[in-house]
């Protein structure tokens, strides 16, 4: 390991843990900036009528000990840096008891089993459409080139919309909402396996649509400016076969390509909230919809707390293997 | 700069661009001088379907004219017993071992199969005597709509119509070759779009929403644009210490994505404040971060060059060796951020909206809110009124699919390592 890279690392890995706890801070306090008193809400919903002012104030402060809301504002921050480390994050308010964790865990493997697949079916072929028509060109390249622009400029929810008319409405071969027929408990059935297939077509094809567009478009620019490229025209005046020259221009034109995957798979839970409401998918983008709803501060800290660190990690992943494969950035550690 | 704005024109990108742009933009401009209706105002109630109305009232009273047109019988019965149904008729007598094989769906025929069928069908011996074909329940409640909507005023002859009521009354005939002349019926509207859920004209509600939403994207654009602009220019020229802390502000902003950072400021402003101008502003506040990034790497390779120097042993301001010196380099990269950035203001309004978070207001419509007006009152699903909705997404489409383009012609008439 060079001097250079040392120093390199030390910086980025510096840097990560500052905007970390810096990003803690924030999680904790952005959402207790809401307006309206949570424990108001809750002892409004569960006192019974004609209680008197003082089982009224029992309740709240009954409620607040429960939360931990006597606490100055720094003994919340404690309570809340000790549950996350724990992994509980603490009670929510709106669902009280159930843990924070719990509402997490029943999210986040929706949320995870459709955008992980979307994002990269999405991904594959949209670099794959976007690399055929940068070499190709001609009339291929000259008609898909404004049809994945045009793809591409259709907001996510106006796919999701289109979709769910068209084959949910309309055609009724897909459901409407939800992640599995409400009537049914959540099993390793075949007909419960089936009906969760049956609901996750709609959403999964409305994320995968839009990416092939943004991708495809990205990927062909990239292509075109490293097919342009003087090492290129080099390798040619050679006489290298033409097979191993455009292995190694799309090795080049992914490396943007690369960086966009990461950031869309760290940024998944925020990237799958209109998915979410438009099909009732009850993943983690609902959850946390929810959550704001009610200014359920515990389950919007953790949820933006996940975000964040997923976000964080995937960047400084990036950040660590560009170090090690892109001669541009190794050069850049010498300035 | 001459030289530069006809080399952009030249590019078919941008000129595409740029005029479906100017269409839509002129559009929101132009059309209110047209139709003066304020675009709020509601017209009736729930969703109407695109189309001419024209007052049952009035038509009653207009100049009538006499016009034969061939085939207007036909339209008529078919308007009245439409094919669907006198299948289901046949259908029904044929279960039910009624005769009907001298009878066809023709329009001579229709007469004969609606009088059958009153004399044929009756809702209780239907449940009970369970005919082949109509066992479900679903399928008898059809028959049972069927048989409501022929027992209606079906008399095919001429119609008598009353004027007026008490002892003015006074019965006109009218005729099947009486017609009145549109625009003589003193009240017709033209809904080329429909009315949405609260009876709004909905392409009027839709040019006004354009507009709106343009100017959020606008606002967006220029706060997101000037902000990355500044923070990237001080962070790459100056540098230093100066460089990291912008850069950590920046990478906050990254790591907490700015659709969760927009969503919670947007709540901690509570809902009085949330108007369409305080939208705008929070999503340019929270957007400006990636033009920053761009900024910044190009300032770095250009603050070594010769001219900066010489600039700098000159001994000129900062201000001055970044005005002069280093703007006009970068300059068609901020204006292509620029219109980048509009684009995903307008995006991130109408996301935004569509989740219930968009700005607050009653007095003007958006795109955003639009669409959130469709998905609550059941525009998708259970009123199916494509016109609420489907307009909306094809003009957000439509928008930034011409920045887009104008964005990619700019790419290739500044970059030319991309020219084909």
């Amino acid at each position: 390991m060079t001097k250079g890279l040392k120093k390199y690392l030390k910086k980025k890995i510096f840097w990560f843990i500052v905007t970390f706890i810096a990003a803690i801070i924030l999680n904790f306090i952005l959402p207790r900036m809401m307006p309206g008193d949570p424990v108001n809400a809750i002892v409004g919903k569960s006192i019974s009528p004609g209680a008197t002012a003082e089982q009224v104030q029992e309740q709240i402060a009954f409620y607040k000990h429960q939360f931990g809301l006597d606490k100055s504002l720094l003994g919340q921050f404690g309570d809340f840096v000790k549950n996350a480390a724990k992994g509980t994050f603490g009670v929510s308010y709106n669902q009280y008891p159930r843990t924070v964790s719990d509402i997490i865990g029943s999210g986040i493997w929706w949320t995870i089993a459709l955008q992980l697949p979307a994002i990269l079916v999405g991904w594959i072929l949209g670099n794959l459409l976007g690399a055929v028509a940068a070499y190709k060109r001609g009339i291929w390249d000259k008609a898909f080139m404004p049809a994945s622009l045009f793809l591409s400029a259709i907001p996510a929810f106006g796919a999701a919309v289109i979709l769910l008319v068209v084959f949910a409405v309309n055609l009724k071969i897909a459901p409407v909402n939800g992640a599995y027929d409400p009537g049914m408990i959540p099993s390793f059935t075949p007909k419960f396996i089936a009906s969760v297939i049956a609901h996750y077509q709609l959403p999964f094809w409305s994320i995968v649509i839009i990416s092939i567009g943004g991708q495809a478009v990205g990927m062909r620019s990239m292509s075109i400016y490293e097919l342009n490229a003087d090492y290129v025209k080099y390798a040619r005046f050679l006489g290298i076969k033409d097979s191993k020259i455009v292995r190694y221009v799309f090795r080049n034109a992914m490396l943007p390509q690369v960086t966009g995957l990461a950031m869309s798979i760290g940024s998944m839970v925020g990237g799958a909230l209109v998915a979410e409401t438009i099909f009732s998918y009850p993943g983690l983008g609902m959850a946390m919809l929810n959550a704001i709803g009610s200014s359920d501060y515990p389950v919007i800290s953790a949820i933006t707390l996940i975000i964040t660190v997923m976000v964080l990690l995937a960047s400084f992943l990036l950040d660590i293997i560009y170090a090690f494969i892109d001669p541009r950035v190794k050069a850049a550690q010498f300035e | 700069m001459k030289n530069t704005l006809r080399s952009v024109f030249h590019s078919p990108r941008f000129v595409v661009g740029f005029v479906i742009f100017m269409a839509i933009l002129l559009t929101t401009l132009i059309y209110p001088f047209f139709v003066t209706r304020d675009p709020l105002q509601g017209l009736g109630k729930g969703f109407l379907a695109p189309g001419t109305y024209v007052s049952v009232y009035d038509t009653n009273t207009a100049q009538t004219y006499r016009v034969e047109l061939p085939e207007a019988n036909a339209n008529r019965m078919e308007s009245i017993v439409p094919m669907e149904d006198r299948v289901t008729i046949i259908e029904f007598l044929t279960a039910k071992g009624v005769d009907v094989s001298h009878l066809t769906t023709d329009n001579s025929d229709v007469a004969v199969l609606v009088s059958q069928w009153k004399e044929n069908y009756d809702e209780a011996d239907v449940k009970k005597s369970k005919y082949p074909g109509f066992t479900t329940q679903a399928k008898r409640k059809a028959l049972a709509r069927l048989d409501k909507r022929l027992s209606g005023n079906q008399s095919l002859a001429a119609m008598n119509v009353t004027l007026g009521d008490g002892e003015d009354a006074a019965t006109t005939k009218v005729a099947d070759s009486d017609y009145v002349k549109v625009s003589e019926v003193a009240n017709a509207i033209t809904l080329p779009l429909g009315t949405d859920n609260f009876g709004r004209d909905t392409l009027t509600e839709l040019v006004k929403a354009t507009g709106v939403s343009l100017l959020i994207g606008l606002i967006a654009g220029t706060v997101a644009t000037l902000l990355g602009l500044i923070v990237g220019l001080l962070a790459g020229y100056v540098g230093g210490l100066l460089d990291d802390i912008l850069m950590f502000i920046a990478n906050l902003f990254t790591v907490i994505p700015g659709f969760v950072l927009l969503i919670l400021i947007y709540y901690s402003i509570g809902q009085s404040a949330r108007g369409v101008t305080t939208c705008a502003l929070v999503i340019g506040f929270t957007s400006w971060v990636w033009t920053a990034r761009s900024v910044r790497s190009q300032v770095i390779s250009l603050r070594n060059r010769d001219h900066v120097n010489l600039s700098k042993l000159s001994g000129h301001s900062l201000v001055r060796i970044v005005v002069t010196d280093i703007l006009p380099y970068i300059a068609s990269y901020v204006v292509m951020a620029f219109i980048l950035q509009v684009s995903s203001g307008i995006l991130a309004e109408a996301q935004l909206s569509l989740l219930g978070l968009g700005p607050k207001t009653t007095e003007v419509p958006t795109l955003g809110l639009m669409m959130n007006w469709a998905k609550l009152f059941g525009a998708y699903t259970s009123s199916n009124a494509w016109w609420a909705y489907f307009p909306v997404i094809l003009v957000i489409a439509l928008i930034s699919f011409s920045l887009n383009l104008m964005n990619t012609g700019l790419d290739q008439v500044f970059n030319p390592a991309l020219r084909d």
